[in-house]
């Protein structure tokens, strides 16, 4: 039989989708204000094997010659980025949603499973309740890395008078490094979450929509279920 | 009385029914603020650009948040919240030259000529050669020189600290006003600067550069050091010193930089 099961609250997809469009602006204007001085590469041993960015992405995207309208739009969105980041944390921390998602002692082992798992390496499903531990870690991290960007970010903004958040941050140099690597982060934490939402499904994205997921259970432990939180019309 | 009779005939919700209903409900709100928010974002992308004045070449929407923005980081600026220095020896010997606007487009210019005018008032003028400026008390600074295309370079100058400078030529009432306006000889640059940053302690005239008399295209005789800005407010080759309350003439607002341009 068909039952709803309630996966996420309002909030929590509220600041989800809000977060998507955001972010996507932060890093497309951050690319326009990266491309006056673009400094960072990976070198080994002396020959680049990768240079951020090259010509061909510049032109493709329209970055050259934009910093001014780069840094109005960054900085006006940064505080959309922070407001909705401050309220998904305020959130979780007072419903006590955090207990769902933050990493438990075996997450760090079982999130190993959840990997061999996912690339069909073992057969062995892992335990998966609202977040497995994969995800557990994955979206802890995410917040962290979102706090992160905006400290760094602080920290390059007024470097002066915010000199202890630069200081915290290693410095002018490394908090720039720091806020671009984030960066990057969310760009490869993006592809791997498509793929994931992708493969998971429906059900699954639908749930990030209208809040519930359809299961099917046995009506006994419908009933069950049904007291236990308390959701029963 | 007939109609409570009504709704109590009506079924209850089967879970198909319920699942269609939420799943309407959720995804209509969805795209509906979704679509919202696509022509939200047209409506910033098309806005038009501000009318030129002051600031210029920002969509206007943009302007208004940067001056926001400026007015809410104003509340953290202090004069004990200085730029960090560093020791001599940490100073590039090669500084870095990033743009020449108001000093090779002035073919005129010579040295020997140089008076800065301060204007004292409509008609009247201040003029003061670089002896008078040596004479008083100099500062040295090694700081990380900030360029808003997002470079920096440890850099030592030395000068007449600003506030010191505006007290020994009696200008403190004037400097009471909100705004100082700079501009090179030839007025090709020019920059404003809000009165905090002015009197701020690490706030310098410059006339020495690694120890040695500032070059050309450094900004010589005489040019600004203005730790708490982007290098863009750092004008060089000073030639008239202004106050006014409201915003003076500012080059690179005038292109859509935000005019604060505050670290």
């Amino acid at each position: 039989m068909k039952e709803i099961k309630e996966k996420h609250a309002f909030l929590m997809r509220w600041t989800h989708w809000v977060n998507f469009p955001v972010l996507a602006v932060m890093i497309w204007s951050g690319l326009f204000i990266y491309w006056a001085n673009d400094a960072y590469g990976i070198s080994i041993f002396g020959i680049t094997l990768i240079k951020f960015f090259p010509e061909w992405f510049y032109n493709y995207f329209h970055i050259p010659q934009r910093l001014a309208e780069g840094m109005a739009f960054h900085f006006l969105f940064m505080w959309f980025f922070f407001i909705n980041g401050l309220l998904y944390i305020i959130y979780t921390i007072f419903s006590g949603a955090w207990r769902e998602l933050i990493p438990q002692k075996h997450s760090f082992k079982e999130a190993w499973l959840v990997l061999l798992h996912d690339l069909h390496i073992r057969k062995t499903v892992p335990p998966q309740k609202k977040y497995n531990a994969a995800q557990r870690i994955a979206y802890t991290a995410i917040i962290l890395m979102g706090a992160g960007s905006v400290i760094t970010g602080l920290a390059i903004y007024k470097p002066v008078q915010f000199y202890w958040i630069c200081w915290l941050c290693g410095g002018y140099h490394f908090a720039r490094i720091i806020h671009f690597t984030l960066t990057i982060g969310y760009v490869l934490f993006f592809l791997i979450h498509i793929v994931q939402v992708a493969l998971a499904g429906w059900n699954n994205f639908r749930s990030v929509i209208s809040g519930f997921e359809v299961v099917e259970s046995e009506p006994k432990i419908k009933a069950k279920k049904t007291i236990e939180n308390g959701t029963a019309e | 009385m007939e109609q409570p009779n009504k709704k109590k005939v009506k079924a209850p919700l089967t879970i198909e029914q319920k699942i269609k209903r939420r799943n309407f409900i959720s995804f209509g709100a969805f795209f509906a603020l979704g679509g919202g928010a696509v022509a939200g974002w047209k409506w910033l992308l098309d806005a038009p650009e501000e009318t030129a004045g002051i600031t210029g070449g920002a969509r206007a929407p943009l302007r208004r948040a940067l001056n926001k923005t400026e007015l809410f980081f104003r509340n953290f600026f202090s004069n004990n919240h200085t730029v960090k220095t560093y020791p001599k020896e940490r100073a590039a010997k090669t500084v870095r030259v990033n743009s020449l606007i108001g000093i090779e487009d002035d073919e005129d210019f010579n040295e020997k000529n140089w008076k800065l005018e301060v204007k004292t008032g409509v008609l009247q003028s201040l003029h003061i050669g670089i002896e008078e400026i040596k004479a008083l008390p100099k500062t040295e600074i090694v700081f990380d020189f900030k360029c808003v295309e997002g470079w920096d370079q440890i850099q030592h100058w030395g000068g007449v600290k600003l506030s010191d400078f505006l007290s020994h030529f009696k200008l403190e009432t004037l400097a009471e006003k909100n705004y100082m306006g700079l501009k090179t000889p030839n007025g090709e640059y020019y920059v404003g600067l809000e009165r905090d940053s002015v009197l701020h302690p690490q706030t310098i005239l410059a006339y020495e550069m690694n120890g040695q008399p500032i070059t050309i295209n450094h900004g010589a005789p005489l040019r600004l050091i203005i730790p708490v800005k982007y290098g863009i407010k750092n004008l060089k080759r000073i030639g008239v010193m202004s106050f006014s309350n409201s915003r003076p003439r500012d080059y690179w607002a005038e292109q859509g930089y935000d005019y604060y341009s505050g670290l």
